[in-house]
């Protein structure tokens, strides 16, 4: 969060010197474009595809008029994601399946990359798709892989084949002919861990691949690599025509702008990442979530473009208002959560928000829906004094509150309190430069 | 090859390094804005990081400026100089027997290896060495650093996969202190930083440590992998909080990433680079010197 609000702060700074409304100028938009640079530099994005995609960005900004509801900074911070989710490509986590089994996936990567828990990890997830994955132990260097791939294997359910220290290549066609005998129709392929440079375990990997011709060749990369992402991703594309790449250690706090920089050298889909250390932790790669990564916001656009479409302009500038004198009362909450269900559910709309997911945990029970209906049934049982004026609601008044809405006073105080937890966030949103909707 | 070969070539790997980038760049005649911009994008290329490279290049620029300096080869010397200060600013640390090591750090950064690697190094410079598998954690472990072990010609106290890591720190401080062991280094499981629970477990192998062995020599060396980002940063940070940080030991420098980050921890931190990897043999470990880590740089 620190990083984007610091750009987001810092881009503010900038347009609030200018114009609100008009057309983002050349300045402006250079201005506001070493910010972003610093941003996509400090979050690990290789500097060749930082500058790129920076004069792209520019090109599209500049000239733009500024819609209405938008401020400069969001307009900019916009562009600059759907730019971001376009390079990163649309969502894509099915594996290529050979015409006739077994499916052969290799794995590819530099050392400490993961890719030994990633065979386990994708075996057990083809299983829960009623595959039959076969798991080869092709690292014969890394002293004890092959006991850590037979370990792992086991946890995943999954077989593995191994031939001790054998030569990788063999090992590999083995371990295929193997598949092909006992009815397994995956097979995936462990290999050692390699620098870029090293011409001959290189060669090995190319000889690996003329020998099982996987339908399925992934390299494996760490999402907190840094500017060598580059030429790491680049070399292994050459030398394999990688097909697809995973993102392993995503369960840090690292922004993962490795993914932009790997993806913009291959051009190769981003299959699957890893978050975490368990063997189900495997997931879809969703490139919409990603860019909010590098830049290090929550979906605060997609609040932005909601809110727009829920909320009419006057009736914010009535909220913002409310927000700001702190005479927010019960009836304005209730107005408040109407628009929000709008706005696709209120835990939709808490998790978007930067800050707040990880401050307030959406709690399921704090969003059941249906308890919006019974929280109107107490604010509207209240006397118009009662809902302008919270403090005055003593027992007898929650008495008679909960029996005309036909709920209990724990009902009637759990609705209060939630009433005033409101009020801190509202507060909380009103110090938050993001959230004027102007 | 001597120390000062090694790390030289290792660093000279790259196909277009920095030297060639700035032999490319100090060709130009001007030392104008852009000149001073592409220095920084060097410096950036490297993984240090965006705020540090522009520190350091305003200084030299305003040092070139004073001095009305236009020659190109006296940037770079001034360069050289700047990141040798900052590099060269922590004390060395001190490395006293009986020693405990503890090796921290993320997943996959190379860990276990290093312990391999360090144990020969001792054992070259005569000392006895024993190495406590405390990763209880990743499968197949213990099994690997038992290789290490073997390789090196040194005791290791293990137990089974899944065991309390603090017991066989306990265990190997036992075994240590009888058998009068001049360096006892403690493997750890890798955890990325941002898990609490395991940060926990750290802090408890550290309390172990300090209670029973307390006369002895105790550091915590982390372990960053050259080609890692800017994370490393918060890798150093999160730890240093949890267990204190002595030293680093940066690896995989013989591939082409710089791991620059080390210039802007060192700028934020006192935290020295005591030992680099450069390669995968038992040997290739070196004690850091940062001159030479910058005269490889170019």
């Amino acid at each position: 969060m620190a990083l984007f609000s610091g750009l987001s702060e810092k881009l503010n700074h900038i347009f609030s010197k200018l114009t609100k409304h008009g057309r983002l100028t050349e300045l402006e938009i250079k201005t506001a474009m070493r910010e972003v640079r610093i941003a996509l530099l400090e979050a690990d994005v290789n500097i060749s595809v930082v500058k790129d995609f920076v004069a792209k960005v520019s090109e599209r900004a500049v000239g733009q008029e500024i819609l209405k509801s938008l401020s400069p900074t969001q307009q900019v911070i916009k562009i600059v994601n759907e730019e971001l989710i376009a390079l990163m490509g649309s969502s894509n986590s099915k594996l290529n399946v050979a015409p006739n089994p077994p499916t052969v996936i290799m794995m590819s990567g530099l050392q400490g990359a993961g890719k030994t828990t990633l065979c386990a990890k994708l075996g057990m997830l083809l299983k829960k798709q009623g595959k039959k994955p076969l798991l080869v132990a092709c690292d014969v260097y890394r002293p004890a892989a092959i006991s850590q791939l037979k370990t792992v294997g086991e946890k995943a359910g999954c077989q593995v084949f191994e031939t001790g220290q054998g030569n990788p290549v063999k090992i590999a066609k083995e371990g295929v002919a193997y598949a092909k005998s006992y009815g397994f129709d995956t097979v995936i392929i462990d290999t050692a861990g390699r620098l870029q440079i090293d011409e001959t375990l290189m060669r090995e990997l190319e000889e690996i691949k003329a020998a099982v011709n996987p339908a399925e060749i992934l390299l494996v990369v760490d999402a907190m690599t840094g500017q060598v992402a580059v030429e790491v991703a680049d070399t292994f594309n050459k030398r394999l025509e990688v097909t697809g790449l995973v993102l392993t250690k995503l369960d840090g706090d690292t922004r993962g702008g490795a993914t932009l920089s790997i993806k913009a050298v291959t051009g190769k889909p981003v299959k699957f990442c890893s978050t975490g250390e368990k063997l189900g932790d495997l997931e879809p790669f969703y490139p919409d979530r990603m860019a909010n990564r590098i830049l290090g916001m929550g979906d605060v656009l997609t609040l932005i473009e909601k809110a727009q479409a829920a909320i009419s302009e006057a009736d914010a500038k009535k909220m913002e208002k409310k927000f700001r004198e702190n005479s927010f009362t019960l009836d304005d909450y209730l107005t408040q959560f109407e628009a929000m269900k709008k706005m696709g559910g209120i835990k939709d709309v808490l998790s978007m928000l930067p800050g707040m997911g990880g401050k307030y945990k959406v709690r399921e029970e704090d969003v059941d829906e249906k308890k919006l209906i019974t929280m109107k049934a107490v604010i509207q049982s209240m006397t118009k004094r009662e809902r302008d004026n919270p403090q005055i609601i003593n027992s007898s008044r929650k008495n008679r509150i909960a029996k005309g809405s036909g709920t209990s006073v724990q009902e009637v105080n759990r609705v209060l309190k939630q009433f005033e937890q409101t009020k801190q966030m509202m507060k909380q949103m009103k110090n938050n430069k993001m959230f004027k909707f102007q | 090859m001597g120390l000062f070969g090694k790390i030289k070539s290792v660093l000279k790997k790259t196909r277009d390094g920095i030297a060639n980038k700035l032999t490319a760049l100090f060709s130009k005649n001007k030392l104008g804005e852009e000149f001073y911009e592409e220095l920084e994008d060097i410096l950036v290329s490297s993984d240090v990081s965006v705020r540090t490279s522009v520190e350091i290049v305003e200084e030299i620029k305003e040092k070139a400026i004073k001095e009305k300096c236009r020659d190109k080869d006296y940037v770079i010397g001034l360069l050289k100089e700047e990141l040798y200060d900052t590099l060269n600013y922590a004390e060395p640390l001190d490395m006293s027997t009986p020693l405990v090591i503890m090796v921290i750090g993320v997943n996959g950064v190379g860990k276990t290896t290093s312990i391999g690697k360090l144990a020969h190094k001792f054992v070259s410079e005569g000392k006895s060495v024993t190495i406590a598998a405390a990763d209880t954690f990743r499968a197949a472990a213990s099994e690997q650093l038992s290789v290490w072990a073997e390789r090196a010609k040194v005791r290791i106290i293990k137990h089974s996969e899944g065991a309390d890591a603090s017991a066989v720190v306990f265990d190997a401080i036992v075994s240590a202190k009888s058998k009068k062991t001049d360096v006892l280094i403690i493997d750890t499981a890798g955890r990325l930083h941002v898990k609490t629970n395991l940060m926990e477990e750290l802090k408890k192998m550290d309390r172990v440590v300090k209670r029973e062995y307390p006369e002895a020599n105790f550091v915590k060396l982390i372990v960053l992998d050259a080609s890692t980002g800017q994370n490393a940063s918060s890798q150093v940070e999160v730890f240093n909080e949890a267990v204190g940080v002595d030293g680093i030991i940066l690896t995989k420098l013989d591939g082409t990433a710089k791991g620059g980050f080390i210039v802007s921890l060192s700028y934020e931190t006192e935290i020295p680079v005591i030992f680099v990897g450069t390669g995968e043999k038992i040997d290739d470990i070196e004690d850091f010197d940062a001159k030479e880590y910058v005269e490889g740089l170019f």
